[in-house]
């Protein structure tokens, strides 16, 4: 959180004695809802208070940290192998996407480039994480909203992508596959093909959700101009990923930056939409997942042939220096700032995560909607607690 | 009335015969659309099997899981009014039962054939929020409070256009008695468009009233899209959300069973209820035995469309929910009722 001025003390006690004010001519009284830490719709353990005045919120704080693991300490201990397993569990249900950032971060350290096949498996497998991920959230929508249905087919057509990646790294949800200078092993054989087939499914259940529910009109009327993020308060909180781009900021690190993914090779679009509410968010997710299927199919064509790893040595240690490398992952930024003094194990990680900024912004956004609008709103704005709290 | 058999019971023993009915039959209606719909027809629309295990198809599960509520302890919170929170339940569940008391299910099948059948069935049907209220405040909890506050403002909402449908087919039908109603419908003489047999079932002449009728039993039943009084990922269940055991069972079969006379209701005011069309020729001592079977049908049509509705669309949001009501489905339902007056006139 940002440093609170003086002046915008002032004007929030002032606002605070309007508000009372108008309780006392119409003899209300405000009462404190508690939603969290165990509710069906933080996903885990996060606590939103919320001030509420009949079932209006007047303010609401979320409050983090009931699933702190201290992440960025244990990396500490742990050898550059052993650190793959564990930021696995950062966003869980994306978790290859997790490890990329990291890798690449320690490659440049070490001044290593995974030859081209691992470059392209790597993305192949990110983009993978990255539709395992949203598929799970176009489903959840529905659930936030009241609609049981969707959820289901989504869950149904999520397991074709976990096949794929439990076909190639032996873990449906911590792959750990990932490993400085390239991949652990090369792709399976046949697995070209079985992807093209579930990345034809994963356009039909974006086809499905279109018409489950973004055409449904209740769906229309729950969404749209509720928690409408303006693009200068999404950069001032410093949103990222989708949240960003449905509130019009053309930004995307896959196409901004170059970090040695392959996404330079393939034609492709990012989407973005100008009005910034839950409808957006939810409408830019499901054209990013059709996207996501797209370049995984184009880059299924074009993979090069040749070795998955470099040469590394055997034991890894990484010289003296310091990277930061982020990547635009399911969430949204993902970056691992790394500082090595040249140990078997880093001497600082620094991670950043895309839930923690996007979450910041619901003490601004959740002023003045309905007690069911919070759960829209924390809903479209899509958070995983790993992902939140490290 | 003609007597079903040759017996000429004592009103005691009518008495008893009919309450032991009436406790019956609140039960195995709620079985009956929990296992239909609530396991099976949502199942096949999320792409899986349901309950398999407990008898064949899973048809016993409703048992095991009422033997799973039984053994459960009586839990109270420790802030809570704990008299009215227990009779919470008991007060839904009667308002429950005190519906069934008019409908018809066959020539001489009913509990107790009031001359102002649908009247009282209106009147009863808001019985059932004061049951939830007292739940909700009973609860101590703030999310049963918003769940109860949310529940009486829609009942109250829906209360008028479901009033309102209705009266398009009293008018038509020129009775407020259920088993009148039916009679206008599939007694001697009904037809329509000349074509006797098909009777005269409103759901034809009625549609818009049929339509507004659906909608606020929707409501009244806090199915989804209108089911803020419960909404699970919002406030956790409402009014119940601090019931556990036997009280959180008689919740339960209270929804399941008010779907099931609600549906009944409607099928009743539609499609004719019990009976056939006259024109069938179907002779009038079998449908003592036959009417059960025809209002179970059509009760289940009705009961269809609102489970279908339930598992396919999102929730409304509570103001929404209000600005439909009132400024939807009432003016369509007076207009409703003035064309149906007018024609009444002019034919």
């Amino acid at each position: 959180m940002t440093a609170v001025s003086d002046r915008q003390k002032l004007a929030y006690l002032a606002g605070q004695a309007a508000d009372a004010r108008v309780n006392v001519e119409l003899e209300t009284e405000g009462m404190v809802l508690n939603i969290g830490p165990q509710h069906p719709a933080t996903h885990g353990t996060l606590r939103i208070v919320a001030r509420l005045d009949g079932e209006q919120v007047v303010q609401a704080e979320p409050i983090m940290g009931y699933m702190h693991r201290g992440y960025e300490k244990l990396t500490e201990v742990r050898t550059y192998a052993q650190i793959t397993a564990l930021i696995n569990r950062i966003d869980w249900v994306g978790s290859f996407a997790n490890e990329v950032p990291f890798i690449l971060a320690a490659e440049r350290l070490m001044g290593i480039e995974a030859p081209p096949r691992a470059q392209w498996i790597r993305t192949i497998l990110f983009e993978m994480g990255r539709m395992a991920n949203i598929i799970l959230f176009l489903g959840d929508m529905g659930i936030q909203v009241g609609a049981l249905t969707p959820m289901f087919y989504a869950f149904r057509d999520r397991e074709f992508i976990l096949n794929q990646i439990e076909a190639v790294t032996g873990g449906r949800f911590h792959p750990n596959f990932d490993r400085i200078g390239g991949l652990k092993d090369d792709l399976p054989k046949g697995w070209i093909e079985d992807s093209h087939t579930a990345m034809a499914k994963v356009r039909e259940i974006c086809d499905i959700m279109e018409d489950v529910l973004l055409g449904a009109e209740i769906f229309e009327a729950r969404t749209r101009g509720v928690g409408v993020i303006p693009p200068d308060v999404a950069m001032q909180f410093g949103l990222s990923g989708a949240n960003a781009r449905a509130s019009g900021i053309d930004w995307d690190l896959r196409r901004d930056t170059d970090v040695g993914l392959p996404y330079g090779q393939v034609d492709w679009k990012v989407w973005t939409h100008p009005d910034g509410d839950s409808f957006a968010r939810y409408w830019v997710r499901l054209q990013e997942t059709r996207e996501a299927s797209l370049i995984v199919d184009q880059l299924l064509d074009t993979i090069p042939s040749g070795p998955v790893m470099a040469k590394v040595p055997r034991i890894i240690k990484v010289p003296e220096g310091e990277a930061y490398v982020a990547t635009e992952n399911p969430l949204g930024e993902m970056g691992f700032y790394v500082v090595s003094k040249g140990d078997l194990n880093p001497f600082r990680v620094k991670i950043k995560t895309a839930s923690f900024n996007n979450l910041s912004i619901t003490p601004w956004l959740l002023r003045g909607v309905y007690v069911p609008d919070i759960i829209t709103i924390l809903g479209s704005l899509y958070f995983i607690l790993g992902d939140l709290d490290r | 009335m003609t007597p079903l058999l040759a017996l000429d019971p004592a009103y005691w023993q009518v008495t008893t015969l009919k309450g032991i009915l009436a406790l019956v039959v609140v039960p195995t209606t709620a079985a009956i659309i929990a296992f239909v719909f609530l396991f099976k027809f949502v199942s096949f629309m999320h792409n899986r099997l349901g309950p398999m295990e407990a008898g064949p198809h899973g048809s016993l599960q409703l048992l095991a899981e009422a033997g799973r509520f039984l053994q459960k302890e009586d839990l109270a919170p420790e802030q809570a009014d704990k008299r009215i929170f227990r009779w919470a339940p008991i007060v839904v569940m009667v308002a429950t039962f005190l519906i069934y008391v008019v409908i018809p299910a066959g020539p001489n099948a009913v509990i107790e054939d009031l001359p102002g059948g649908i009247y009282y069935v209106l009147a009863i049907a808001s019985l059932s929020v004061l049951g939830i209220l007292m739940a909700g405040w009973a609860s101590a909890n703030k999310y049963a409070l918003l769940g109860a506050l949310r529940a009486a403002g829609q009942l109250i909402a829906y209360e008028l256009p479901m009033v309102l449908a209705v009266l398009g087919v009293v008018i038509q039908a020129g009775t407020i008695n259920m088993q009148g109603i039916v009679a206008a419908q599939m007694g001697d003489g009904a037809e329509i468009f000349g074509l006797p047999i098909i009777g005269n079932p409103y759901i034809l002449t009625q549609f818009v009233g049929m339509l507004i009728f659906i909608t606020a039993i929707q409501a009244e039943l806090s199915q989804t899209p209108f089911d803020m009084p419960v909404a699970e990922s919002e406030i956790v269940g409402g009014y119940m959300v601090e019931y556990t055991g036997t009280r959180f069972l008689l919740f339960f079969l209270a929804e399941f069973s008010s779907a099931f006379a609600f549906a009944a209701i409607a099928a009743t005011l539609f499609l004719g209820g019990w009976a056939l069309p006259h024109a069938w020729g179907i002779p009038y001592g079998a449908m003592h035995v036959l009417g059960p079977f025809v209002l179970l049908a059509k009760t289940m049509a009705f009961a269809l469309i609102i489970f279908w509705v339930r598992f396919t669309f999102p929730r409304l949001r509570e103001d929404q929910l209000q600005k439909f009501a009132w400024k939807v489905l009432i003016p369509v339902a007076l207009a409703n009722i003035m064309l149906t007056a007018v024609l009444k006139v002019v034919f």
